[in-house]
């Protein structure tokens, strides 16, 4: 559809950060306009918890540096949103839970540390699962996020919100979080872009702990470029995370723009996972891969099968560990440094610890917390929790063979498209095989980009994943440029363009919808 | 068929310190079982010769210098903190009546 070129929350981040930098648009104007896109759709997204009233100031200040001659970071003035599981001074950060309802926090985390560094300004927190659990968004405390491509309809989750943030033009840029997929999948099923990368690329520095082996921030964002500008801005090594990797990375941005420049994937070899394409994967979804890994050949990839036999069991394997490390992890919530406490007269720190944490969490938390006191139970401890470990060795043998053979492994970044609000909420089961695809990374430790791959029967949006070997961030971001830009090629422009329009300021609850699919 | 009976479900609710209602005691027993069930297939290739691994990246000793770093203020600490005198968090009994 035809939209005004002045219309500056339609711009790719790179685009706007652009205007912003040779001092044609103000940061104050960028944020302006975000703020007003926010205003009249996010009644209706709900992919904000909170809208930051100080990003004006911020932004102002912004201004004044650049004019008065100060140089600046590259992506200085340009807005971003930031996934609610990161803790933000001066911004609530809630991770989704009634538990941490309020709570502010006296320290940012270190990613967010330093996108105030290069100058970026938050436009708010964006809505999540309760505690990252989730595959939908739907588990939020504060209420589900809507897919901008179908408002009846889930935008992925855990990162639901940043996902519909920047699907719904709120913002350019955003921050994420994968454990499991909570990147790539919303991804998927929003037409954008995210990237999980390489554990212990980025700091977890005041990330609120999900699964402390599996969590790994990243961007999220409607470009490759886009995601490759954030990546070089937070990754890094941190001294305040014990795990992060004490290395020199490349340039991902640089990576992007050779590989939006080339047009070619001559001389890349491709391996499909064969456990990755197979009857779980919706018709509609298998036709659009087909029709990529056509598309990889056309440009010069040579592309072939590579057996993964492990991955059956990695659903398995990661609904052992994460429950396990979870169930640890969210023993902080004591009611005691911080978060809410319910508490009666009489009663002793444990009783209101019990009573706290029963009225601070939602089911779907309580539930893994509970399998996870399970599995790390004497007596259990070494059939569940034991195997599981045993598996992710498996898999990243599995991994190890395959890279042998190829430079890049890809697959549908999730198996449908989106599907509605509700549907899956009371099967607990069907909701974890939602991230099938995307779970074996994170067992493994590799890195992984979802991009968008085209509309499936339904006219939602259908996700391809690519994932490197560990460390291989950079591949991501050159081939995944290049199939974005074969791909827009095709398309008449990248897919977010087609996503239909939303109605200005429709009223908060409001059950109406867009016209279904994209023109 | 794992059998997850309704006292396994009270006894890891102490251990967790989550007080569940009657409810969800029960719609926990069912769903563990099912759940359990449905991931107990790790055992199936989980060999005696295979290595555990509980770490994407393996790291030992990550220490830095031994000097005092970044710290909270107490003002920051006790910031997002129930209830607190200045300089302690202040909890309920840490013992009941019987004990």
């Amino acid at each position: 559809m035809a939209q005004a070129p002045t219309d500056l929350t339609r711009l790719a981040g790179y685009e706007l950060a652009g205007l912003l930098a040779a001092g044609e648009v103000s940061s104050v104007e960028a944020t302006q306009a975000h703020l007003d896109r926010i205003a009249a759709v996010d009644g209706e997204i709900h992919a904000f918890l909170h809208v930051n009233d100080g990003a004006l100031e911020q932004a102002k200040t912004i201004d004044e540096r650049r004019a008065s001659g100060e140089r600046l970071h590259d992506l200085a003035g340009a807005p971003v949103a930031i996934k609610d599981v990161l803790c933000t001074i001066g911004m609530p950060s809630t991770s989704g839970s009634r538990i941490l309802e309020g709570w502010v926090p006296p320290y940012d985390a270190t990613v967010v540390a330093r996108l105030k560094a290069a100058g970026l300004v938050a436009l708010g927190k964006t809505n999540m699962d309760e505690f990252a659990m989730g595959s939908s968004t739907e588990h939020s405390a504060y209420g589900p996020t809507r897919n901008p491509w179908d408002t009846e309809r889930i935008p992925g989750g855990s990162g639901g919100g940043s996902a519909a943030a920047v699907a719904a033009f709120e913002a350019p840029f955003a921050l994420g979080s994968d454990t499991g997929g909570s990147i790539r999948q919303p991804a998927a099923v929003t037409g954008t872009v995210g990237v999980k990368p390489t554990y212990g690329g980025v700091s977890r520095y005041g990330a609120i702990a999900l699964a402390s082996s599996l969590d790994q921030v990243g961007p999220v964002t409607r470009t490759v470029l886009d995601s490759a500008l954030i990546h070089d801005v937070i990754g890094g090594h941190d001294p305040h995370d014990s795990t992060s990797l004490k290395r020199e990375w490349p340039s991902f941005t640089a990576a992007a723009r050779e590989g939006a420049a080339s047009g070619s994937l001559a001389g890349l070899k491709v391996g499909v996972v064969k456990e990755l394409d197979s009857e779980g994967i919706a018709a509609d979804v298998q036709a659009r891969f087909q029709e990529t890994v056509q598309v990889l050949t056309d440009a010069g990839a040579e592309v072939v099968e590579v057996s993964c036999p492990s991955f059956e069991y990695s659903v398995a394997a990661y609904y052992l560990i994460l429950p396990a490390e979870a169930s640890s992890n969210l023993a902080r919530f004591d009611s005691v440094r911080f978060g809410l406490r319910v508490e009666q007269q009489g009663q002793t720190v444990e009783d209101v610890m019990a009573a706290s944490r029963e009225a601070g969490f939602g089911p779907e938390v309580k539930r893994r917390i509970i399998l996870g006191t399970y599995a790390l139970s004497a007596g259990y401890y070494d059939a569940y929790y034991g195997s599981a470990q045993k598996v992710r060795t498996l898999i990243q043998r599995d991994f190890d063979a395959a890279f042998e053979q190829v430079d890049l492994l890809i697959s549908p970044a999730a198996p449908t498209t989106a599907f509605k609000i509700g549907e899956k909420i009371d099967d607990p089961l069907a909701m974890y095989v939602n991230d099938i695809t995307t779970i074996p990374a994170n067992l493994a430790g590799i890195p992984g980009m979802g991009l968008p791959m085209g509309l499936g029967d339904d006219g939602l949006p259908v996700g391809l994943q690519l994932l490197a070997p560990m460390f291989e961030d950079a591949r991501l971001y050159r081939a995944g440029a290049t199939i974005e830009a074969l791909l827009a090629d095709r398309w008449g422009g990248i897919l977010t363009t087609q996503a239909p329009a939303l109605r200005d300021a429709a009223p908060s609850g409001s059950s109406a919808t867009t016209a279904g699919g994209a023109a | 068929m794992s059998e997850i009976t309704r006292e396994e479900v009270q006894h890891l609710a102490g251990l967790a310190r989550i007080a569940l209602t009657d409810d969800e005691v029960t719609s926990l027993t069912t769903e563990l079982s099912q759940i359990v069930d449905a991931i107990a297939t790790v055992r199936e290739v989980a060999g005696d010769d295979i290595p555990a691994t509980s770490h994407p990246v393996p790291m030992a000793n990550v220490l830095r210098e031994d000097v005092v770093g970044e710290t909270l203020t107490h003002e920051q600490a006790f910031a997002g903190a129930p209830s607190h005198d200045g300089e302690r968090f202040r909890v309920s009994a840490i013992l009941g009546e019987e004990q």
